[in-house]
């Protein structure tokens, strides 16, 4: 006897078991007072450069460290080292994003208190990484000024995933006739009050004021990790 | 393209429900999909039956129900639709808000088993 079919009211969401690690990890993060900070941004938009300076900077001052995501190469770690803030590379393999799970394993043996800065850079895609919870505190969107103003309006979903837009390589603004006050309308567009930094790694212009935010909301998490404990 | 990664868990989702309803297999998954949850359906479906290949799921079909944004809109003081996904602006009175409340959403809603 074929039993009838019956219709079932499930209402789970596709990605639990991420979304499980991911509230896992941001409790751990909550815990050891560090602040975790995710990138995300289209291939070649100055992630790892920008990592590669603001790891600089926070040294002499902070705990910093990094988790690089990369389909194939461990390129990225070994610019990052030169900072000699610890770096592990996370190989995605053929996968286009990073998992909770592969931040989880890669933190492995890593005493998060000894820690004040966690980041955490993404694979370079603007689609894939938007749909994953890394259990970062803050997700940032980098858009450099050679990339084209309208990439905001392109990839709505990435931008309104992140917290804040960083727009890179300010140095090159004029000679690509980069229309910032356009990006900016866009940036807003898909995710009104987005708070929007410029900067260029390279001559380190807008470094200092983006320094002040990232330590500013280190210490609002420190701040309340004491209140809970 | 991350689709096939998706497909591989509404299968693996749908699976344990019906395992645990006591199941003989699936017929149809109901999924709930917002155009914020960076998922496009078409790629969706073409992965959806090779997921299913050799388990509970296998020629079962997948009804997506695509929804629409909803914002809280601050002038309104009312749930809105908006005017596009690269225009978050209340579609009634214009004013932007970063303030969602539906359009996120990736959810396996309802399974039809056998």
């Amino acid at each position: 006897m074929i039993p009838e079919p019956r219709l079932v009211e499930v209402r789970k969401n596709v990605l639990k078991q991420n979304d499980m690690i991911a509230r896992a990890l941001r409790e751990r993060f909550r815990e050891s007072g560090l602040l975790a900070v995710s990138l995300v941004s289209s291939p070649g938009s100055g992630k790892t450069a920008f990592l590669e300076k603001t790891l600089t900077l926070l040294q002499p001052r902070h705990r910093v460290a990094a988790l690089v995501g990369d389909l194939a190469t461990e390129n990225d770690a070994a610019r990052l080292a030169r900072s000699h803030a610890p770096v592990k590379q996370i190989i995605t393999g053929t996968v286009c994003h990073l998992e909770a799970a592969m931040v989880q394993n890669a933190l492995n043996g890593w005493d998060l208190n000894n820690l004040d800065f966690l980041f955490i850079e993404n694979v370079g895609n603007l689609v894939c990484p938007s749909s994953y919870d890394l259990g970062e505190d803050l997700r940032f969107v980098l858009l450099a000024v050679t990339e084209g103003e309208d990439k905001p309006l392109k990839y709505p979903t990435i931008f309104n995933s992140a917290d804040v837009a960083i727009i890179t390589k300010s140095d090159l603004a004029d000679a690509v006739e980069f229309d910032e006050a356009a990006a900016r309308r866009n940036i807003q567009s898909v995710r009104p009050g987005m708070k929007v930094s410029k900067l260029s790694s390279k001559t380190g212009e807008g470094m200092m004021e983006f320094l002040d935010y990232l330590e500013m909301n280190r210490r609002n998490c420190r701040a309340a990790s004491a209140v809970s404990k | 393209m991350h689709e096939l990664s998706i497909a591989m868990s509404i299968v693996e989702v749908a699976c344990e429900e019906a395992e645990s309803r006591g199941a003989l297999g699936v017929d149809v998954v109901h999924l709930r999909l917002g155009p914020l949850s960076g998922v496009v359906k078409e790629a969706l479906l073409f992965s959806y039956e090779v997921a299913c290949h050799q388990t509970l799921l296998e020629g079962s079909t997948l009804l997506i129900e695509e929804i629409s944004i909803l914002v809280n809109c601050p002038s309104c003081q009312q749930p809105r639709a908006v005017q596009s996904v690269q225009s978050l602006c209340c579609a009634e009175c214009g004013t932007p808000t970063p303030e969602i409340l539906e359009g996120r959403e990736l959810m396996v809603t309802a399974l039809e088993l056998r």
